[in-house]
């Protein structure tokens, strides 16, 4: 069995299309109709203050969350109806979902290897975890590691199958300065030498602004701005992410149009 | 399904198998982990064998009934345990997800839904193997009761328990995953609300009549008639048995129904993605 490689509407399938995408919790609109679609091998950060619709915009792409109306599609299929078709496709890494606390580095390691169907699974915990800086760490117990060391291995098990999409929900939070811009230059190393797709959701301009080759701004819901990093700041004639964030963040209630 | 050179083809009975083997393995290693877990398993079963063994030890003392039934309350606590320990074994392997937030990881993962339920299947198992086995040697140590005795008739007394105990795993699984640990102590209790229903000590007929077609509509109480049958008059009654089990047909088809509704309603409402109460 193969995974489609066009559409249904014969158009060919980009890693990552969504179409008029919105999601309502009773009487709270979380995600507005929302259209986008990823260019493979892209880093697209979603940016919003909080309750914009960023965690949820991610849990559509990752089928976790079945949207009221419109559609999510990953590699072509429809994350609400047939998202195994590509999950052993993609992966993702966030610091608010933890890894069994009385297992060791590797059998955590091990046992997603093995949802994930990694071949030679011994060999590749070994690796991912050198690469990582995890060896030293592999028979301690997850529950044991610090806050660092446990986003590296976060990161490990999001790597251990070689996604082709990674979706990364404030990959650095609670990281020291050193250990976040470690991760950062290992985030970017693996998207380019596999010419990964990644969808990152962070409060950290500054990441952004290095990891980012375009960013989708939500504010309640809905698409507020979607251009690269360099166009949003140039646009508002500041000179960082984070003044420009600040910038549309407070700008006036009434401003529904949004003018620098 | 194609999968790159570093993943296993996704789809057929290999790959189904590999994802199961992770999950189990992965209880598995919590239950190595912890002694107090592995003691708790077996304490609860212990206390039970005891308590209902002195007291038929007593009973058979005073009243002749008690004597001609040896084995009576101690086969009944027994397989009560079968059907409670499995139920919580399936419950509380779900629960652990919960506990290590880490339900977010598997159901982002290709692990499908049945995958899921058939690795509680197999960690119910052997959790039942790691208490039971234990408390039914101890049992034939004190009170020369021994389980293995009842031969192909506990196949079958054992067989209709655990499937009843994952049909209930399957329904407090589902809540959970619909209402969050909020409903966890649903997960604790569900099974106890069988126990004056499904007649464990004492025959169908000690019921009001209007409580009994209820009884009668629950496998367990099959099952404890049959061992009633065995016990007091030295027959295994398949028919018993064979009513038991189309019963439980029913109730594992609606259990597994009810997990795909709840976890169907639990992406609907967001609820796997907040994990909490």
């Amino acid at each position: 069995m193969h995974e489609p490689m066009f559409q249904e509407d014969g158009h060919a399938a980009l890693p990552v299309q969504v179409q008029a995408l919105r999601k309502v919790y009773s009487d709270v609109v979380a995600v507005d109709d929302i259209d986008f679609g990823l260019r493979k091998g892209s880093i697209t950060a979603l940016l919003g203050g909080n309750g914009a619709g960023k965690t949820t915009t991610i849990s559509m792409l990752m089928g976790l969350v079945i949207p009221t109306s419109g559609t999510a599609r990953v590699f072509g299929a429809n994350m609400a109806r047939e998202r195994h078709k590509v999950l052993h496709r993609m992966n993702f890494e966030s610091p608010y979902v933890d890894a069994p606390m009385r297992l060791t580095v590797r059998q955590n390691l091990e046992v997603f290897g093995r949802l994930y169907g990694v071949r030679n699974l011994r060999r590749r915990v070994v690796e991912i975890a050198t690469e990582l800086r995890l060896a030293d760490l592999l028979d301690r117990r997850y529950g044991k590691l610090s806050a660092g060391q446990k986003t590296r291995v976060s990161l490990a098990k999001a790597l251990v199958n070689d996604p082709e999409l990674l979706l990364l929900d404030e990959p650095t939070a609670s990281l020291d300065p050193d250990t976040a811009d470690w991760v950062r230059t290992k985030l970017e190393q693996y998207c380019r030498t596999r010419a990964a797709t990644v969808v990152l959701a962070s409060h950290n301009m500054a990441e952004v602004e290095r990891l980012a080759d375009r960013v989708i701004m939500l504010e309640k819901g809905r698409i507020i701005a979607d251009e690269t990093p360099q166009e949003l700041i140039k646009r508002f004639g500041r000179t960082t992410l984070e003044e420009a964030f600040l910038a549309i963040a407070r700008r006036g209630a009434n401003d529904a149009e949004l003018q620098p | 399904m194609s999968a790159g050179p570093r993943l296993r083809e996704q789809t057929g009975p290999a790959a189904s198998a590999g994802r199961i083997w992770g999950m189990v393995l992965r209880y598995w290693y919590v239950i190595r982990s912890s002694w107090p877990r592995t003691a708790e398993l077996i304490y609860w079963p212990l206390v039970q064998m005891l308590t209902w063994g002195f007291l038929q030890t007593y009973l058979a003392q005073v009243t002749s009934l008690a004597g001609h039934a040896a084995g009576l309350f101690i086969g009944g606590v027994l397989l009560w345990d079968i059907l409670v320990r499995g139920q919580l074994g399936f419950a509380v392997a779900f629960l652990e997800e919960f506990w290590s937030r880490n339900l977010g990881h598997l159901m982002m993962s290709p692990l499908r839904p049945a995958e899921l339920v058939a690795a509680l299947i197999l960690v119910s198992l052997i959790k039942l193997a790691v208490a039971m086995v234990p408390v039914a040697l101890m049992a034939y140590l004190f009170f020369s009761f021994n389980l293995l005795s009842l031969g192909v008739a506990f196949a079958a007394l054992f067989a209709n328990l655990t499937i009843m105990s994952w049909s209930m795993g399957l329904v407090s699984a589902g809540v959970v995953l619909r209402w969050g640990l909020g409903a966890e102590s649903f997960a604790w209790l569900v099974a106890f609300v069988l126990l004056p229903l499904c007649c464990v000590y004492y025959p169908v007929t000690t019921l009001p009549s209007w409580l009994q077609p209820v009884a009668l509509a629950l496998p367990p109480t099959y099952v404890f008639e049959g061992l009633r049958a065995i016990v007091l008059d030295g027959t295994f009654d398949v028919q018993l048995m064979a009513k038991a089990f189309v019963l439980n047909l029913a109730y594992f088809a609606m259990g597994a129904a009810a997990f795909a509704f709840f976890l169907h309603r639990a992406r609907v409402h967001g609820s796997l993605v907040q994990m909490g109460e």
